[in-house]
């Protein structure tokens, strides 16, 4: 399917199970839905919501060609690219954090030719999900007209119709899995975010297949009386992961906070040791804990508790 | 100029320079790092109803001083926010007109105020491939005004742009109308030597001022390109008020 295949990705819509049934299954069973080659749209932004209990299970599968696109990947990109998962990082930016500049793996990588970097700016990338969101092929859009990220990423301008105006117009993303992370969700796969909504609405609508994992199971009857709170539909969804600290190291609104001295501990690895840092961080946090519950005994009870009470705090 | 005996530094002078284009009422839309704290600067000097976006999502945050966030999307950048939305439509109301300023850090610059921050070298093999445009373009393209904040380098300062992230000037003339962008564009450039700001016609950069201590030949020096300049004016150095404020925040 070429990305702004409208009428393919209606159809695929059309063709899911619509009905209200209980879609729980484990992060194992649900990185099934992840198959080679597919294009993998990654929920959150930066180090905010990224799904990583998921993400590890996709990881441990050893996937190969995959794309992986996100508005702003953090290390997560780093981790696939060494595990030899990634053809081709769809995104606007991507690195660890500010403090700890552009990752020398990522260099690598892209320098290298193993791995496409294709960039967008962030509201083009954002527009392209919208118009999978409703269907259309297209977006127009003032942003990046006269620079080379327009045309660099396959978008095309036009003369506006009604005005004339110069008009960029950018094409609809329809990935063939999200994979978000959220606070809330009962079994059907409706989904409650607080704080940051970052793109993941319109994520769950443009893809083709949605895993969701969620903080917090909730019965329909709970999630229903904050009917205005839901933001993703559970006929969007396909799956759904009970996942606590489902984020963790990364930060989830209200919840915890990042936990910044690990995503430092890894950033100035890779700043020291770059491919091989992140080949120490695989078989740390994803080859050898064999569940996520391993993984997070890795950082401990009092470091998730301490995140939480920052979290805490932040909200106060 | 800053120095080892300069009573500020190279960050907290570029802070200060950012923090007093920024008038009182406006909507700024502020990246992490400088133009952050430039605009919590301005809020707490001249600027008290200065609105500051940040790109996340958040409209209106009241940062905690010893809490600056490092991420624009984390939930230090959003406390006490009036809105959190999403960032698709936090940069759609950059596009509807809303936001007076934007800010702008780079890698590269070119005489017309455009800016590198995806490559350098080859696009199809890059020689260093840096993190991206982020929401960069977008600012660029979108916002009422844009400021162009950096250290003053000859590396960053150069003629021709081996790719061109975010659009400024484009070129002389008419050049960014042309592109089809019929509003915004950069105004001025902060820089630890000089402010710059753009001629009417050229559209090419020439220096408006210098930072304390600087001489103009120093600035011709650590840019890469002919800079016009009739007589600029100086700057003031950064006030004791702007300075303890500004460490109040750290």
């Amino acid at each position: 399917m070429s990305p702004a295949d409208f009428v393919a990705a209606r159809r695929a819509a059309e063709q899911k199970d619509h009905s209200l049934r209980d879609k729980r299954v484990g992060a194992v069973e649900a990185a099934e839905l992840v198959r080679d080659g597919d294009h993998v749209a990654i929920g959150g932004c930066l180090y905010s919501r990224t799904p990583m209990a998921v993400l590890r299970e996709v990881l441990r599968r050893r996937p190969r060609g995959l794309t992986l696109s996100r508005s702003l990947m953090c290390y997560e990109g780093d981790l696939f690219m060494v595990a030899g998962a990634v053809e081709c990082v769809t995104t606007s930016w991507m690195g660890i954090g500010l403090p700890w500049g552009v990752s020398r793996t990522l260099r690598h990588c892209v320098e290298t030719g193993q791995v496409r970097f294709d960039e967008w700016s962030h509201l083009a990338l954002g527009l392209r999900y919208r118009a999978g969101a409703m269907g259309v092929p297209f977006l127009p859009t003032l942003t990046t007209l006269g620079s080379d990220l327009l045309e660099a990423g396959g978008a095309r301008t036009m003369d506006c119709p009604f005005t004339g105006e110069k008009l960029c117009l950018v094409p609809a993303l329809f990935p063939d899995v999200a994979v978000l992370h959220v606070h809330r969700a009962d079994r059907h796969g409706n989904a409650q975010i607080d704080g940051y909504p970052h793109m993941d609405a319109d994520l769950a609508r443009a893809a083709r297949v949605v895993i969701l994992s969620a903080e917090e199971i909730v019965g329909p009857d709970e999630l229903r009386r904050r009917g205005d709170a839901t933001s993703i539909p559970f006929f969007t969804v396909d799956a759904v992961v009970e996942a606590p600290f489902g984020s963790f190291p990364h930060e989830c609104f209200g919840r915890y906070h990042a936990d910044l001295d690990a995503i430092g501990e890894y950033g100035r690895a890779v700043a020291e040791r770059g491919v091989e840092a992140t080949d120490e961080f695989l078989e740390r946090w994803v080859w050898t804990p064999q569940t996520f519950a391993d993984y997070l005994a890795l950082f401990g009870g009092e470091r998730l508790d301490l995140q939480r009470r920052r979290a805490a705090e932040l909200l106060a | 100029m800053t120095g080892p005996a300069s009573p500020w530094t190279r960050d907290e002078l570029l802070a200060v320079s950012a923090s007093r284009l920024l008038r009182d009422g406006k909507v700024v839309f502020a990246g992490v790092g400088t133009p952050l704290v430039a605009s919590i600067l301005a809020r707490s000097t001249h600027a008290p109803e200065l609105t500051i976006v940040v790109e996340g999502g958040v409209v209106g945050p009241d940062v905690k001083a010893g809490q600056l966030p490092i991420s624009t999307n984390e939930m230090a950048a959003a406390r006490h926010a009036m809105m959190l939305t999403g960032i698709t439509d936090t940069f759609l109301l950059a596009q509807r007109g809303f936001f007076d300023y934007g800010f702008l850090g780079l890698a590269q610059v070119d005489p017309y105020g455009n800016i590198n921050s995806s490559l350098l070298g080859p696009r199809e093999r890059p020689k260093v491939r840096l993190p991206g445009s982020g929401g960069a373009s977008d600012i660029a393209s979108l916002c009422g005004e844009v400021f162009i904040v950096t250290v003053h380098e000859r590396r960053r300062f150069v003629e021709r742009l081996d790719f061109v992230t975010s659009p400024g000037h484009l070129g002389p003339g008419l050049a960014r109308r042309e592109a089809g962008l019929v509003f915004g564009g950069p105004s001025r450039v902060i820089t630890d030597l000089a402010e710059l700001d753009f001629h009417p016609e050229t559209r090419r950069m020439r220096v408006r001022a210098l930072q304390p201590g600087v001489s103009l030949a120093l600035v011709r020096e650590r840019t890469g390109f002919e800079l016009e300049a009739s007589r600029p004016g100086a700057l003031a150095p950064p006030t004791e008020a702007e300075l303890s404020a500004l460490r109040a925040l750290r």
